[in-house]
């Protein structure tokens, strides 16, 4: 594979629409193309008739969640094209890059939201998946993430592009396991509403984007961790803590099933 | 402490829990004074909410007395004396800044269900109204954990009965809203109304302080078009007259300028279109009862306002909107932004101008919760409102 370079050397960076994603490569949109072979086809039946079936039991976090997958999957299987790659964010490009993008709008102006994201050691409080970032020198960082079953993968990063206020990008260096390039983007918000803060990944998953959509349901899956990343970091902002209802009063007995999806709030003292 | 449990579809329950505490800096408890059920838990009885989760505490409009605060909450002491809105506002979001409460982005929990649902970031937390709006305990019960405490309570420093204010934390201001958000030209713009319940009778009262030349009522329940005639209005009832023609007969062939549609999903109805509504909301289709809505729209007149406080949470089918289109209608609907109207409207009710008790017809404590939620969906005994005193000796339901 080849990394996704979002920071082509020399590129005009003002020129580009925060908007999109700053990729040269071209990817296509999975959800407008019959892309599913029919063993893929037989897969996703299964899977979205068990997520259905699942959606009636576990909490209620659960069930909706699985029901919406349910109806995608059952989709797919029926038509052949994969409905949830749009909703999740996920896209592919020609040659099998997955492309996690998502944005959020933040009441903080850029410099300040900016200088967050630019001291590398923070960037695992602003993305769970992510278990440390150690800074090697000016350019080049080590950074650490939390695999499945508890296993751990670690690579080397460069920065790519810093433009304060404005933009922050990095790819892996050769030899890393899990091949990724990323940047984020800051825009002022039209109006007085702070920054449009915008997130592109881009890493190579095994099973392109089937793959991805079967992580997600692990609860793995990567945009699903950029969401709730990114909604994490907004509140931060904003509010100084995550809204929460775990530990509140209610008829079922000691522990909240139903409180299991939250996020774990930080603003936790009286 | 007692509360209202929802323990399944069409199952409520009073139980013993444990008392709420304080989980955040910004936090308070309010030892709940009198509680109301509202239509809106009708919905949540009947199983057409999604995400709710057995054992959960009910309960939206409610009141009472401050008894502990978190250290970050500024403006509350232990024993104030509050109203708190049904929805949950952090109060310095984009949407709080600009008043629109109701879309607060910050205090859904489970922002994401509700994104994976309607494709948008998540509007606010509400009080005892599913895991979809957040998951928060309500105010049902004998106490309550309020978030965001310092946005959420509206001190009462009046002498004012807790009845006279209670319903400021809901219906009065969903009522109100409905109306201001029709533009109503004073003296000249008539209004019609469907649905009697407390929604539809604050809606159409709030339509006369606002300037309406003429108010009319749509139900088919009795007692509910006496309240509202009552008040002053026109009455239709649906199953004795052909609604459209009435409006029609009313308005001089024009139509009601605005329509407020205060049923919601559930709406009873007849003709083919009900009934598909019905089959495939049993079928748990996704799909909403939508008569009231319907008839709003083809009522309507031309370049007039269907405003929807009434509650709708999936598909519909059938929408007429040639009808909508032809016309130039403007589409006002959702929660009530109610923490925009709490102050307003309490000077109103100071003012004199209007007393909200006058939709109240049973009182009791929570003990008879469960069997009161049947009274007033089945609408039996006269049924209009029914308010809780969470703290009153079980046993007795008093009428009137
Ligand atoms: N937008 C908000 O923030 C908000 C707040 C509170 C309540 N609500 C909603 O407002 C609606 C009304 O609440 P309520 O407490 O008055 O409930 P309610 O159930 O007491 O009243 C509904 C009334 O509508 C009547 N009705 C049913 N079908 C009808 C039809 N086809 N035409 C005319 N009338 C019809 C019923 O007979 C009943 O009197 C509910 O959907 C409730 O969830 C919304
Ligand atoms: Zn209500
Ligand atoms: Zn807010």
């Amino acid at each position: 594979m080849g990394h996704v370079d979002f920071a082509t050397p020399g590129a005009a960076m003002t020129a580009q629409p925060t908007t999109q994603p700053s990729t040269p490569k071209p990817y296509r949109d999975h959800s407008t193309e019959s892309l599913l072979s029919p063993v893929e086809r037989g897969v996703m039946g299964v899977l979205g008739l068990g997520a259905l079936a699942l959606s009636l039991r576990g909490g209620p976090v659960e069930r909706l969640l699985l029901a919406a997958v349910g109806v995608g999957f059952t989709g797919m299987a029926a038509t052949g094209t994969n409905p949830l790659a749009t909703a999740l964010k996920i896209r592919q490009n020609e040659e099998g890059d997955t492309l996690v993008s998502d944005a959020v709008t933040v009441g903080q102006p850029p410099e300040r939201l900016y200088a967050i994201w630019r001291d590398l050691t923070n960037l695992p409080g602003l993305m769970k998946h992510l278990e440390s970032v150690q800074v090697l020198d000016e350019r080049r960082s080590r950074w650490t993430v939390k695999g499945p079953a508890g296993t751990a993968v670690s690579w080397d990063a460069e920065l790519t592009a810093d433009e304060p206020g404005r933009r922050i990008a990095w790819r892996s260096l050769p030899g890393a396991a899990i091949e990724n390039s990323g940047e984020v983007l800051f825009r002022p918000a039209p109006g007085d509403r702070g920054t449009e803060i915008r997130v592109n990944l881009a890493y190579h998953a095994p099973g392109g984007t089937t793959g991805a959509v079967i992580a997600r349901i692990a609860g793995q899956e990567p945009s699903q961790q950029l969401r709730d990343d990114l909604m994490r970091f907004k509140r931060e902002q904003e509010l100084g803590f995550a809204p929460t209802t775990k530990g509140q009063s209610s008829g079922r007995a000691e522990k909240d099933p139903g409180q299991a999806q939250q996020q774990t709030g930080q603003g936790g003292q009286k | 402490m007692k509360a209202i449990i929802w323990q399944g579809t069409n199952k409520v329950g009073v139980e013993r829990v444990p008392d709420p505490t304080l989980l955040l800096s910004t936090d308070a408890i309010v030892r709940v004074t009198s509680t109301a059920i509202c239509g809106s838990d009708l919905h949540l009885l009947d199983g057409y909410i999604p995400s709710m989760e057995k054992g959960d505490i009910l309960g939206h409009e409610f009141m009472g007395e401050i008894v502990e605060v978190g250290r970050d909450v500024k403006n509350l002491k232990v024993g104030d004396r509050v109203v708190v809105p049904f929805n949950i506002a952090c109060g310095v979001c984009d949407p709080c800044r600009r008043g629109l409460f109701s879309a607060c982005d910050n205090t859904n929990p489970n922002h994401r269900m509700a994104e994976a649902l309607y494709g948008a970031v998540s509007g606010g937390g509400l009080f005892g109204y599913s895991h979809l709006y957040g998951g928060y305990a309500g105010g049902q019960a004998q106490f309550v954990r309020v978030p965001f405490a310092d946005v959420g309570c509206f001190k009462i420093e009046s002498d004012l009965r807790d009845e006279q204010v209670l319903f400021l934390t809901d219906i009065f201001p969903t009522g109100y809203q409905a109306a201001e958000q029709c533009g109503i030209i004073p003296g000249r713009d008539v209004v019609a109304v469907f649905g009697a319940g407390p929604v539809g009778q604050f809606a159409a009262r709030s339509a006369m302080m606002l300037g309406a030349a003429h108010v009319i009522v749509i139900d088919r329940v009795p007692e509910r078009l006496n309240m509202a005639e009552a008040a002053g209005a026109q009455t239709i009832n649906y199953e004795k007259e052909d609604v459209l023609v009435a409006l029609r007969d009313a308005t001089g062939g024009r139509g009601p300028d605005h329509v407020i549609d205060a049923v919601g999903l559930e709406a009873h109805g007849h003709g083919p279109g009900a009934l598909m509504d019905t089959a495939k909301q049993k079928a748990r289709l996704n799909f909403d009862r939508i008569t009231a809505l319907r008839w709003a729209i083809l009522s309507c007149a031309k370049g007039g306002t269907v405003s929807v406080p009434g509650v709708y949470g999936g598909l519909v089918d059938k929408l007429p909107m040639g009808a909508a289109f032809a016309k130039g209608l403007t589409f006002r609907m959702g929660q009530t932004h109610t923490h925009r109207y709490v102050l307003p409207l309490l000077e109103r009710i100071e003012a004199g101008q209007i007393d909200p008790t006058f939709v109240i017809t049973h009182r009791a404590s929570l003990d008879e919760a469960p069997e009161l939620y049947k009274t007033f969906r089945d609408k039996h005994d006269g049924c209009i409102k029914v308010v809780l005193d969470p703290w009153g000796q079980p046993g007795q339901v008093q009428r009137g």
